[in-house]
């Protein structure tokens, strides 16, 4: 059986994926995990993940197109230099923000 | 080439990462697959000279080291048949391939250590040529192989360290214990200089092209020698190639041309000792099939 090892620097830091391991079972996972991930010192955590429960989401189709949600669904450079304009203070504001 | 692979082929060269369950071109795969495998092998037969000398090294201190050196290596070897595993061949037959002489293993791994000075001389200088190859490979295409290089790295830093100290205790040892040293350098060299493999320009090189390398092979060589032909000068060993010299014009090293036909019979299976590392291979496979027995009757 494959498992997924994601490993933890320090104490405080995301675990992230380090690599894999085979081994017929978890106890066995974890004594290779163990020694191919944890044995200089360098995790403070392992977790192990059998990869067959892992569920993958690797498309977000975006069908109706909510522009709402990202930061190009908004057109502030227009709208800020109008209402400079209508307030009078275009030229007060820097010359790289008009 | 069809619209697909052309679009992989820009993602990577634009610095693009795939994943293993990600889509990619057939020759990729292939590439992929034979690369990664030649490393996997290269650190399994890499432990084979070091273990010759685990009974025979000088004090406790440098057998513990030693055998834990030895240890990275095989952990290596396992965290890169994982990879190739995933790339759908599985480590069964890598390792068959292997034994029967079918897929190859680094050059460096095909000569004897005939001294404790050879020993260091592998641990510092030809774990050092492989750390730039290595180092580049961080930036591989493929991001599984990438990933585990960061550890494999990391532990190849502690393998200098360790040659290092070898050498230096060596060279301010006795005046055999030097000689030692220099009469390893001396069978080191061109197995170094072969290291990093031909001159082929990086845009002809399939394997820069995909960016599985991220380094042409003569710039890798150049960076070897400007890491380490002072570290080896100032310790007052002797190159044993009187036409290496910086080029100050070109910023470049130039060096006597390596035998390239030699380097093509070595790691085709010709080198001094492939014959021999292979059978011992054969040898501790049958030994250690027990063991996997046991393991997975075990665990069923």
């Amino acid at each position: 059986m494959i498992y997924e090892v994601f490993r933890q620097e320090r104490k405080g830091q995301p675990l992230q994926h380090a690599g894999t391991v085979t081994a017929p079972n978890e106890r066995f996972a974890e004594i290779y995990a163990r020694e191919q991930y944890g044995r200089r010192q360098e995790s403070v955590a392992l977790w192990l993940v059998p990869r067959d429960a892992v569920s993958e989401i690797d498309e977000f189709p975006d069908e109706f197109d909510l522009k709402y949600r990202r930061v190009d669904g908004y057109s502030i450079k227009a709208r800020l230099r109008e209402a400079r304009e209508k307030a009078g203070t275009l030229e007060l504001a820097p010359e790289g923000d008009r | 080439m069809d619209t697909r692979t052309q679009e992989f082929l820009d993602y990577v060269q634009s610095g693009g990462q795939v994943e293993t369950g990600d889509w990619m071109p057939d020759e990729y795969r292939a590439r992929l697959v034979k690369f990664i495998e030649m490393h996997g092998n290269s650190e399994l037969m890499g432990v084979l000279p070091e273990r010759d000398w685990i009974l025979r090294a000088p004090t406790l201190q440098r057998k513990l080291a030693l055998t834990a050196k030895i240890q990275d290596e095989v952990g290596h070897a396992q965290l890169i048949y994982r990879v190739v595993e995933d790339l759908g061949k599985p480590r069964g037959a890598c390792l068959d391939d292997l034994v029967s002489g079918k897929a190859k293993f680094h050059n460096v791994f095909h000569y004897p250590t005939r001294t404790w000075g050879d020993v260091g001389v592998i641990a510092w200088l030809v774990d050092a040529a492989a750390i730039v190859s290595q180092k580049a490979l961080l930036k591989c295409s493929y991001a599984p192989y990438a990933r585990i290089m960061k550890k494999i790295c990391w532990e190849e830093s502690f393998h200098i360290l360790h040659g290092r100290d070898v050498i230096l205790a060596m060279i301010t040892g006795t005046p055999e214990q030097f000689e030692l040293v220099q009469e390893a350098l001396d069978r080191w060299w061109e197995p170094l200089m072969h290291f990093h493999g031909n001159r082929i320009p990086a845009e002809e090189d399939p394997m820069y092209v995909w960016r599985i390398k991220s380094q042409a092979n003569e710039d890798a060589r150049q960076e070897f020698l400007d890491g380490y032909v002072s570290q080896i000068r100032e310790l007052g060993l002797e190159i044993p190639d009187p036409s290496l010299r910086k080029d100050e014009e070109t910023d470049r090293w130039l060096y006597t041309e390596p035998d390239w036909e030699k380097l093509r019979a070595v790691v085709t299976g010709h080198g001094p000792a492939s014959e021999e590392r292979l059978a011992f291979r054969r040898l501790s496979r049958q030994d250690v099939a027990w063991v996997e027995k046991v393991v997975l009757a075990e665990a069923a």
